[in-house]
């Protein structure tokens, strides 16, 4: 509207934030798949597929709008993914991902929220998406609760897996170009519903730092742990040994 | 049976007696009325429809494995998509399944133990390896191609529970199906390497889908008495031959070949003539020895077995807050995730 100088800006911020939230997207989903045929009952075998089935359709629309979906998916190497470093850790057993899965739909909840709220490019997505992410964090919730107050066994997994992930959730705060987001609110919103479900869990709030020393933000920079590298070579390996060929 | 609410008083006065109420099922089964759970029907009957419906259900459970082998490798996100939502299918059609078979009186816990100790059995197909990304397409095509030639009839079984089961699990098969076609049929018309994939993998499966139908009519055990109570309704012969005549011009439509030299159109019956299955390789993969027998079975031992904390802790967790005056678990609760967590669906089922 006012001239092209303005309109490239807000494209580049635009195409920013939609890689960022699309890769968040992109690799839980891809994380989840990796349960198929894996899960404890099965019911949770559907629960799982049909959480990856959301991300991967937020992923697709958000990675569209940043360019051609499968060339951001399977032709990036791993220095241009700008996901959390949260959503790509491995998927551990069960409690681990129940954590991960905590951790992070209740930042995607809160995040949608405000985007429904605003007028950014992301509005009509984060609509029918949040939605789909309520479900996800209700999914999390109750299985945080059935774990921590199940049996001891199950107590000291959860535990456990709450306080290994602990450290990833400081980077879920770090403003994300693009975004017109409350981040202040943002993290004081996640750090009540989590802490209440948690103690609700009978689970302690973890005490450990929220970030590693060096990786404040690492994700969103393209600063990765060990465990993506193995993970994005298996996803595009198909893809990039037939280069131009459609599938 | 609605006969039995329908029925006179003289009826069901002859219905108390063993011979009134064979006679009854009988009739009811010979005018193609549904039997329903409360329905009495022979020991026998009940006992071939636990164990095909089991059969059935773990089919469809470890049949997730080869086809959840592609889906961290799918080379485009919509094909990714694809595969996810097929795979979650076939968990929600394993839980239709044990839920109809549950209207018989014989749990999941049960079935599932039978399938890991080896007890029960699964389709032999899955014990085929999914070795590139065309067996994907491969095994919508002929493979659930197959499953869907057996199982539209079944949409008119005798039982109720397990008819209707079938009539949502069909629509859903019928789906899969035409998305692996249209998965072949991008390959064939891909890349020369391609093009190689998609053939390859249909020489692989094509034999193997004509095993799913079951032995010769002359060797199958359990026909004869399953087709005078409609739970089957066509010969195994007749169902291959009829899967055969349609996946011939489909081949054609793909560009590519069907590994039977020996395939060709019979002018005088009007159906297509195919060579000779090998029976051996077929018993010999049902004996255990095919290519992934052990693998299958350990994996689902696995998730199981590694699951079981997990099921553990929800039980407990719904023994302790469950809303009863004077609380505490009920003597003798055992830890089903199912009965937690799978009620909606369950009644899904079986209404």
């Amino acid at each position: 509207m006012n001239g092209a100088p303005t309109d490239d800006a807000r494209d580049v911020r635009t195409t920013a934030a939609a890689l960022a939230l699309g890769d968040d997207a992109l690799i839980l989903s891809h994380r989840l798949g990796e349960w198929a045929g894996h899960a404890p009952a099965l019911e949770e075998e559907v629960a799982l597929a049909n959480i990856a089935l959301d991300l991967l359709g937020q992923a697709r629309i958000l990675l569209s709008l940043a360019g051609d979906e499968d060339e951001l998916a399977y032709l990036r190497d791993e220095r241009h993914f700008r996901n959390l470093q949260l959503v790509e850790q491995p998927n551990g057993d069960f409690a681990h991902t129940i954590a991960r899965q905590l951790y992070f739909s209740t930042y995607q909840l809160a995040l949608y929220r405000q985007l429904v709220a605003g007028d950014s490019a992301f509005g009509a997505l984060a609509a029918k998406a949040v939605k789909e992410v309520a479900y996800h964090q209700d999914h999390a919730e109750h299985w945080t609760l059935r774990l921590g107050d199940g049996t001891p066994e199950s107590h000291r997994r959860m535990s456990r897996a709450c306080e290994t992930l602990w450290r990833f959730t400081g980077e879920l705060f770090q403003p994300v170009e693009g975004l017109d987001i409350d981040w202040a609110a943002l993290e004081e919103g996640w750090l009540t519903s989590v802490t209440d479900v948690l103690e609700r869990a009978t689970l302690g709030l973890p005490q450990g730092p929220r970030t590693g020393a060096w990786t404040a933000g690492a994700g969103r920079q393209g600063l990765h742990t060990e465990p993506f590298g193995p993970m994005i070579a298996e996803m595009q390996h198909l893809h990039r040994s037939h280069p131009g060929a459609s599938w | 049976m609605t006969a039995v609410t329908e029925g006179t008083a003289a009826e069901a006065a002859m219905e108390t007696t063993a011979d009134g109420r064979q006679a009854a099922f009988d009739a009811a089964v010979a005018a193609d009325e549904r039997i329903e759970p409360r329905d009495w029907m022979p020991d026998a009957y009940r006992a071939t429809l636990v164990r095909q419906m089991a059969q059935h259900a773990h089919s469809e459970i470890i049949g997730m494995q080869p086809e959840a082998n592609w889906i961290t490798r799918a080379p485009s996100l919509r094909r990714k998509a694809i595969l996810m939502a097929k795979v979650q299918d076939e968990a929600g059609h394993g839980l239709y399944l044990y839920s109809a078979a549950e209207t018989l009186g014989t749990g999941r816990d049960e079935l599932l133990d039978k399938l890991h100790s080896g007890r029960q059995k699964y389709s032999s197909i899955f014990n085929y390896p999914t070795l590139t990304w065309a067996d994907v397409g491969a095994i919508g095509w002929l493979v659930d191609g197959a499953a869907i030639t057996n199982q539209v009839p079944l949409c008119r079984c005798s039982y109720g529970p397990y008819a209707r089961a079938m009539v949502r699990v069909c629509k859903e098969e019928s789906f899969h199906q035409r998305q692996g076609y249209e998965l072949l049929l991008a390959l064939s018309g891909g890349t020369p390497a391609q093009h190689e994939m998609a053939q390859d993998a249909v020489d692989r499966w094509w034999w193997p889908s004509l095993m799913m139908f079951g032995p010769p009519d002359d060797e199958s055990a359990h026909s004869a008495q399953s087709m005078t109570w409609k739970i089957k309704r066509h010969s195994n012969d007749e169902l291959r031959q009829r899967f055969v005549d349609i996946c011939v011009p489909q081949a054609e439509v793909l560009g590519l070949t069907l590994p039977d030299p020996d395939l060709r159109w019979n002018e005088e019956r009007g159906r297509h003539d195919f060579g000779a299955i090998d029976w051996t390789e077929f018993h010999e993969v049902l004996k255990g020895n095919g290519p992934c027998n052990e693998q299958r079975i350990t994996q689902r031992r696995r998730a199981h077995e590694e699951g079981a904390w997990v099921r553990e802790a929800a039980a407990s967790y719904a023994a302790k807050h469950r809303p009863v005056p004077g609380g505490g678990p009920a003597p003798g609760e055992s830890a089903r995730a199912g009965t937690a967590l799978g009620e909606s669906t369950r009644m899904e089922a079986t209404a």
